[in-house]
């Protein structure tokens, strides 16, 4: 049974229930020259020995930098990137990334009444492609002067006045709940359409939810869709409440990979579904040299042309490098709990689908 | 006959590296202000002495300068035409002028670079590497200075258009310490042109600002912004004033004034405008263009 959406769920943002033992500390905010601001006097940068020695240290692309640091610069890379991700990935990929969330979505293939759960899902590709696929109405653009759902074969058709007093009922039950944590951050939480469908999309990052709200709104969806923020390696929600867990793109990011599977196996119900589109090895070795010259020559050009922002996309291609092939993610995922794991392999193995199920 | 030979020698022998014999020696520039790192060696051993302190910036990762990006020559190609093109049509892009300049400009930096070397006070300006910015200078106190000297234009300047001296970009893209200071030094000077010259920030200031400062440093990417920002940007008023006087003033004044980058502007706050004008040779505009807040004091 789906657990309803309720206060509870959004109780802390610092602790979790699986670690509320160990509560987020509070992250230093170290400043490196690896990001550098418009003012490069200003920085005192430090220099590398005296950061390293007593901490873990882990990959930030083909850096070498402590545990704690790197969520706080990955969370540096997303502020950065936010408001020109959609526009960065259509230029880096020429559209390509658009055909690789549609064929994850065909994969997925969701019946109605799906609780999924997008994480690191900030700009809400796939949570948007989600609600078109299930058949989520949306109710009309700002400047209609009538509500109708877009869809007019959908088999439910909802009175507007009826549409509004319960999204607005609904709202209101969630605000009298929570107020102090919406009027914060200004995420959100509606009920499941009429089908059943809901979406909760979740990215430790709020300038990406903001652009996910942003967009939502545009595209005028108002049920089924809520936001949350948080870490995926161990997110504000309860056990087993969700029917699918997707993570597009955003897996590589995280410190603690595995970390992020095993919450991703609490998190599912028994039966559920997760699914993870990554970027990938290109075993061809022809290809793959093409793909790495255009990786590292062209795209943070790119990114200083169109982002105005070269360390970025830098840290993006090389975290690409960073992260394990298709079949030692396939082994992680495997480790988690779940069995039934496969791959698919996208455009030459740029991307591929992950898949496994908690059974 | 010889000597031809030797200074050809030494130009083939300077295009080929970035470390060009300087005419005096030069305090090392790991102890610049700028580089917060190891001391100074003596500076009399020369090219070897330079290789182990690179070696030392070099622990700076990924650059020899805190904000330095290692670029492939395609990539500085792929950067210059692209910028150059997102600089000329999009207003709002001034990284794009900068990275169009740093990546275009390596000739005319060691070029600049040369001069500054010729010259006593430029010399001193590369030893001391100099930066302004508001912790290296007092903005509040130049605002007290008495009006018509440069320090209280410049703080006008600052006031008026709501800018401050550490909006500068970085510079990113230059692979030499040397002209990466001299870079800075540039695009810091600016402003201060801006001051002399008294042109606004507006559109028609900043082509003519460019053309006086293609003409003193040769730097491609003034040169074609100068060219190519009036047929784009300007409205048809400002290109009429502009064919008419204030172009061929520009260049003049360019080629007539001293060469700006030998100027050690911080030591003439102080000293009437006016004046300065004179001292440099710089020709001010036939007709002032109008700045944007009356002074009631003038």
């Amino acid at each position: 049974m789906a657990a309803p959406l309720s206060r509870s769920m959004f109780g802390s943002l610092n602790t979790c229930y699986r670690c509320s033992s160990k509560p987020n500390k509070g992250l230093k905010f170290v400043r490196n020259i690896y990001f550098q601001t418009a003012n490069y006097q200003r920085e005192t940068f430090e220099t590398p020995s005296s950061t390293k020695d007593a901490e873990k240290e882990t990959h930030f692309g083909f850096q070498s930098v402590a545990e704690e640091e790197k969520e706080h610069k990955v969370y540096e890379v997303f502020e950065n990137v936010a408001s020109s991700y959609d526009v960065m990935n259509d230029a880096m990929s020429a559209g390509i990334h658009r055909l690789w969330k549609d064929a994850f979505v065909e994969k997925f293939s969701p019946s109605p009444g799906t609780k999924l759960l997008d994480v690191a899902g900030g700009t809400g590709d796939i949570a948007f492609r989600f609600l078109k696929y299930v058949g989520t109405p949306t109710f009309g653009h700002p400047g209609d002067d009538f509500q109708m759902p877009r869809d007019v074969t959908a088999q439910v058709y909802l009175d507007p006045a009826e549409a509004s007093s319960s999204s607005s009922s609904s709202s209101s039950d969630e605000e009298n709940g929570h107020k102090s944590e919406q009027a914060k951050d200004g995420n959100y939480a509606t009920q499941p359409d009429t089908m059943g469908n809901h979406v909760t999309v979740c990215d430790i990052n709020q300038a990406m939810l903001d652009v996910g709200k942003k967009r939502a709104k545009a595209l005028g969806y108002t049920t089924g869709l809520s936001w949350v923020r948080g870490n995926a390696e161990c997110l504000p929600l309860p056990d087993s409440s969700f029917d699918a867990y997707t993570i597009a793109f955003g897996i590589r990011n995280c410190t603690h990979v595995q970390e992020v599977l095993n919450d991703a196996y609490r998190l599912l119900k028994p039966g559920g579904r997760f699914m993870c589109l990554e970027f990938s090895e290109v075993k061809n070795p022809l290809l793959r040299s093409a793909y790495d010259t255009y990786s590292f020559q062209v795209i943070p050009v790119m990114g200083q042309l169109i982002a105005g922002d070269w360390k970025s996309y830098q840290y993006l291609v090389e975290s690409i490098r960073q992260f394990p092939n298709q079949e030692d993610f396939a082994a992680m995922i495997k480790s988690a709990g779940f069995r039934m794991v496969t791959f698919q392999n996208l455009t030459f193995g740029v991307a591929a689908i992950h898949s496994g199920y908690k059974i | 006959m010889v000597r031809g030979l030797l200074l050809c020698s030494r130009r083939i022998f300077s295009c080929g590296s970035s470390q060009t014999a300087s005419l005096v020696p030069l305090r090392s520039v790991t102890s610049s202000p700028l580089l917060l790192s190891a001391p100074s060696p003596r500076p009399s051993e020369g090219v070897k002495e330079r290789d182990s302190n690179r070696s030392r910036i070099a622990q700076c990762q990924n650059g020899l300068y805190p904000g330095h990006i290692t670029t492939t020559a395609s990539q500085k190609i792929l950067l210059t035409f692209n910028s150059a093109y997102s600089c000329l049509t999009d207003p709002a892009r001034d990284d794009m002028v900068a990275v169009f300049g740093e990546t275009s400009g390596s000739m005319a930096l060691r070029h600049m670079r040369r001069k500054m070397l010729a010259d006593p006070v430029g010399r001193q300006i590369l030893q001391d590497q100099p930066v302004i910015n508001t912790r290296t200078v007092d903005i509040n106190h130049l605002g007290t200075l008495p009006e018509g000297t440069f320090g209280k234009e410049y703080w006008h300047f600052l006031q008026d258009n709501n800018f401050s001296p550490d909006a500068r970009r970085s510079v990113k893209y230059v692979d030499d310490l040397d002209l990466m200071y001299v870079m800075l030094r540039y695009r810091q000077v600016h402003d201060l042109v801006h001051v002399l010259l008294e042109m606004p920030p507006n559109m028609l200031g900043e082509v003519l600002v460019k053309w006086f400062e293609g003409v003193q440093t040769g730097l491609p990417m003034c040169y074609t912004t100068a060219l190519l920002w009036p047929y784009i940007r300007l409205g048809p008023k400002d290109r009429a004033k502009y064919h008419h006087m204030y172009l061929r003033w520009a260049v003049r004044s360019g080629s007539t004034a001293m060469f700006l980058m030998n100027v050690y502007f911080e030591k003439h706050w102080e000293t009437n405008l006016a004046e300065l004008r004179r001292e440099l040779n710089v020709e001010p505009a036939p007709v002032p263009l109008r700045k944007r807040k009356e002074r009631p004091e003038e």
